[in-house]
Parts: structure tokens; sequence; C-alpha cells
């Protein structure tokens, strides 16, 4: 075994820089790893992936012919936007705070693990699970409910989801900056399903009360969801506006979470 | 320039206050290379708060903290290290062979695979997910993410809590080995034994301040009690009354004096009973120097501030 050991004194000139392509692979190899680990989670997957499905399939689907042929379609894009708000929130919510709270989180900052690894990391596995999601709900929508969609019209929504679920990332980090530990999943559902019915996800918004419709706009769910309306051809308003209310949501949870985690670690 | 006696870890004047509490007050700490120094102290002594300020986890309120001369927030610093620290909970559903590869995919040029888990003897483990490993084989797993990026330095807290005799001494020989290889190490650790195998110097901390750096044998001389041990037909209450002995108590019908002035005591001893035997004369362990070395700060600080850290 002591042939194998090669010295310190032997490496030491190399050793304070690092080459960008493996600063790059230690990217990869983060994102690699943090994939990997929510693959093997079936308590983070299944309810991700399932929770949105089971729900487009019995009310977007089978009970949905009763509110007219546009019900498949409308609520198409209704539970896309419910599904990609989970990995974002959970993804990043529910896992920073366990992190922050048994020291994995620690050791990866006293390691030299090239900064941003971690959030680029997460950010990554939550956008794979929300394309995901998109391609499931299409799926059904198209073979099973035979919503009539268009290529353009199909990569607009997974586009929208993919990209649509970063402002919930950033929520995400901002809520388990707040929280730490095993309280995080009821925390994050108690944001979580809230927003999606007051945004309008599970029964249409015109049904809900005026005050309720009014606050509609509050919540970032609102917006992501007239943007995946618009995609499956639901809404013909202005999008930019919703777009930008998406961007300024983003940058400000961002801020946020950031401020914190410089100043609670 | 640097220079090769140059500190590669330093805390100097080092002030980190957690609101009221002053977790750190003062702190100095020299650490150079090839060296392994063992940090002890009681619970909330500022061990922990040390740790963070040099793996640069925390921001020190007043002082200098450097590792290798830099700020230890710099990654160019910390890429120098390896990390194991007491709890820190790895991904449950990662292999082994995984979590090597991601930890040493942050260094510049770390070891081969095969060399790190020999090293750590974890090759068997290597496609076991971590979660199904006993406590015993997660803590090996941790040391070897610790020393697989070729480090410098070693930052081992606790390193050996939870283990077994043989697994203890197992990984004690190869602390012993990475020294050899010219690695330095910054220990703490609850076990003295462990202080006194490996450690060239040992650094005592309570209440946010270290109160004693030096061998090892320089702390034990720094206490001068020594203990006597003898079968004995003198009462311990007479024993007791003398004015050299400073305690004095009776064990498996032994009589064990502690004192620092063994050789009077063991001079009175022998006069007084002719049938006296089984004598021995020990300086005291590191356990009672440390004792003795806290129960003094204990008494020299006029707030408890063990909560601290």
């Amino acid at each position: 075994m002591d042939s194998m050991i090669s010295t310190v004194s032997g490496t030491v000139v190399a050793v304070a820089t690092m080459p960008r392509a493996r600063v790059f692979g230690a990217y990869l190899q983060e994102a690699r790893s943090e994939c990997l680990r929510y693959l093997r989670t079936p308590s983070f997957m299944l309810p991700t992936l399932l929770f949105p499905s089971v729900f487009y399939l019995m009310f977007g689907i089978f009970l949905a012919h009763a509110n007219g042929p546009d019900a498949p379609r409308y609520l198409l894009a209704s539970y896309v936007t419910f599904g990609v708000m989970a990995p974002g929130l959970f993804g990043f919510g529910v896992s920073l705070a366990l992190e922050r709270d048994n020291g994995l989180l620690a050791l990866k900052r006293a390691l030299p693990m090239p900064p941003g690894a971690y959030l680029l990391a997460k950010m990554l596995m939550a956008t794979l699970v929300a394309a995901a999601i998109a391609l499931i709900l299409l799926g059904m929508a198209v073979f099973v409910a035979h919503v009539d969609l268009s290529a353009d019209q199909m990569l607009a929504l997974v586009a929208t989801a993919v990209l649509g679920v970063l402002p919930f990332c950033a929520m995400g980090l901002w809520l388990g900056t707040l929280i730490k530990g095993q309280g995080a999943p009821g925390l994050i559902n108690l944001t979580y399903l809230p927003m999606a019915f007051l945004s309008g996800l599970w029964f249409p918004l015109p049904l809900l009360p005026k005050w309720l419709q009014q606050i509609a706009p509050v919540w970032p769910s609102y917006h992501l969801d007239r943007l995946a309306m618009a995609a499956v051809g639901m809404n013909k308003g202005a999008l930019l506006p919703h777009a930008l209310t998406l961007v300024g949501f983003t940058a400000v949870f961002l801020l946020l979470a950031t401020r914190r985690l410089r100043r609670c670690g | 320039m640097p220079h090769p006696d140059d500190p590669i870890a330093r805390l100097d004047g080092v002030v980190k206050r957690y609101g009221r509490l002053t977790a750190l007050d003062g702190a100095e700490l020299q650490l150079r290379r090839g060296e392994l120094l063992a940090l002890l102290g009681p619970n909330g002594a500022g061990k922990t708060t040390a740790i963070g300020l040099l793996l640069g986890l925390i921001r020190a309120d007043a002082g200098t903290v450097e590792l290798f001369g830099q700020d230890p927030q710099r990654i160019q610093a910390r890429r120098r290290i390896g990390v194991m620290l007491q709890n820190a909970a790895l991904p449950p559903t990662l292999r082994v062979g995984e979590l090597l590869r991601l930890t040493a995919s942050y260094y510049p040029a770390p070891r081969a695979l095969a060399e790190t888990a020999a090293l750590a003897g974890i090759g068997e483990l290597l496609q076991r997910p971590y979660a199904k490993l006993s406590g015993g084989q997660q803590r090996r797993v941790q040391f070897a993410l610790a020393l697989c990026g070729r480090p410098e330095l070693l930052f081992l807290d606790e390193p050996t809590v939870g283990l077994d005799i043989e697994a203890r001494q197992r990984l004690w020989l190869a602390i012993r080995q990475l020294i050899a290889e010219g690695c330095a190490v910054l220990l703490t650790t609850h076990y003295l034994e462990e202080a006194e195998a490996l450690a060239d110097r040992v650094c005592v901390m309570a209440h946010g301040r270290v109160i004693h750096a030096g061998s090892v044998d320089a702390l034990r001389a720094r206490v001068a009690i020594r203990r006597i041990r003898c079968r004995s037909a003198l009462a311990l209450e007479a024993v007791r009354g003398w004015p050299e002995v400073s305690e004095a108590r009776l064990e498996n019908q032994q009589l064990h004096i502690s004192t620092a002035a063994a050789e009077a005591v063991v001079r009175r001893l022998l006069d007084a009973d002719s049938g006296l035997s089984e004598l021995e004369v020990q300086r005291a362990g590191l356990a009672e120097a440390f004792t003795e070395l806290t129960r003094d700060a204990d008494a020299a600080s006029p707030t408890d501030q063990r909560e601290a850290a």
C-alpha cells in the first residue's frame, strides 16, 4: 500500500491553481450527484410527478367533458403550472432547510466546492423534473384526451415549464433560508397548496369570489398560468407583463435568499 | 514570499460574538506544516467556533483568521484542506464511490479513487449506498472524503466518536500515515488518549481563550500532582490528615493518594506502615492535567459562557 501513496511535497506546485476544465468537471459532478440523489428518492419523485398527472387525469380528462370541449386544454395549462411549482419549491426549499440543519451545507461550504455549483445543480434538477412533468401531461392531453396541439404549442408549453420553474426555485430557496429541518415540508405545503388554489389552478378563477380574483396577480403561479394558457392557445392577451413579473419575483426572492444566507449561513 | 516555517493556519486575537455571548475572546492559535495539533476543551470552550472560522464558515468580529496566509473564505486556500466534520449527514442515496468522485472533483490534484479507498480502508464499500453503512463505516467514508483531495492540512472534528477500539486504532494508523506524508492535522477530540497518542502539540481552550499551548509532556508537567497507590493497613482518615496529601480515597482495598510532594508522602507511608505493599507512583495523566487547567480557568472566569459555542 505504501508504494501507492505519493507525497504531498511532490505535488506542491500545482496546488492552489485549478485548470478551468477541472472546475467545469466539478460543476458537472455536482449536477450529476444531485440528479442521481433525487432520482433515487421516491418520496420526492413520486408525489412530484404523480400529483399533477393524477389530478389532470381525473379532473382534466375523465371528469372534464361535462365542462365543454376546451376543458382538457384549459386544465393542461393549469396542471402543468401546478406541477412545475413543486420541484422548485420542494427541491430547493425542503432540501436547503434540511441540509442547513443536518450539516451537509456546512461541509460543502468548508470544502472547495466551486461557488454556485450547489445552486446550479439543484436548479438543473428542478428544470429536468419540470420538463418531465410537462411531457407527461402533454402525453396524456394528446393521446388520452385527444387535445389538438401544434408542435409549436407543445414546444412553447415545455419551454414555459422549464423556465417557469425558476421563480419557484428562488422562492423555495428563500423559504429554505427561513426554516430549518423537519418542519420544512409542512410549511412549504402551506405555501404551495393555497397559492395554487388562489391562482385558479384547481378551479378557474371566475368561479372564485371577486376579491380573491382581484388579489390573484400577487401570486407568481397566476402569472405562470397565464403564460402556460397562452402556450396552449387559451390566452390571447399580452404576455410581456407576466414574463417580466416572473423575472421580478425571481430577482426579489434571490436577493432575499442570498442576503439571509450570507448573514445566517 | 511564503516561508516554509510560516504557520499554515492562524488565529490572532480573534473575537467572535453571538448576540451577547462571546464564543471566542482573543483566541490565538498557530499550526505549522506537518504537525498534528489537538484542540482540547470542555463543551462551549470555543473549539467549534475556532474551526468554523478557519474553514471560512463564519466571520470573526475582530482579529485575524488565516489559512495558508489567505482568507479562508477564498476557495484557493480551501483547495489545500480536507475536512471531516462531526455532524454532516451525507446524501443517503448516493453510493460511496459516487461521493468520493464528487468530493475529489473539487480538488486540483486529487488521489486516485483506489488510493483513497485503500488509505481509509473502504475498498469493499465503494458500491454501497451511504445510508446502508454502519456508523463506523460512515465515519470511515467521511475520513476518505477528507483525504481524497491530497490536502496539506486536514481538519478532523471528533473523528473517532462512535467507533469501537479496533476501528479507532485503525483510524489513528491512517492519520499517522498521512502525517508521515507531510500532511498537517488539526484535531478536535473529547478523548484525551487520542490527543496523547497522536498529537505533537495540544492546545487547551476554555471560555473562548487558549489557556495552554505546548507539547503533551509540557501540559502534563504543568500539573505537579502525582498519584500514589498502595495496599496499606493505615487508616484512611489518618492519611487524609497529612498536610502534603491533597486527596486520599480507598478503591478495591487500595489506598489512592494525590499529592504534589510524592517523595515526602512515600517516605512517611513507609515509616508508618512496614507491611505496605504494591507501591506505585505516577505522574498525572493528560486527563488530570486537563481537568485541573480548565478548573483553574473556570475559577478565573467571572461569567460562565459555556452556552456560547
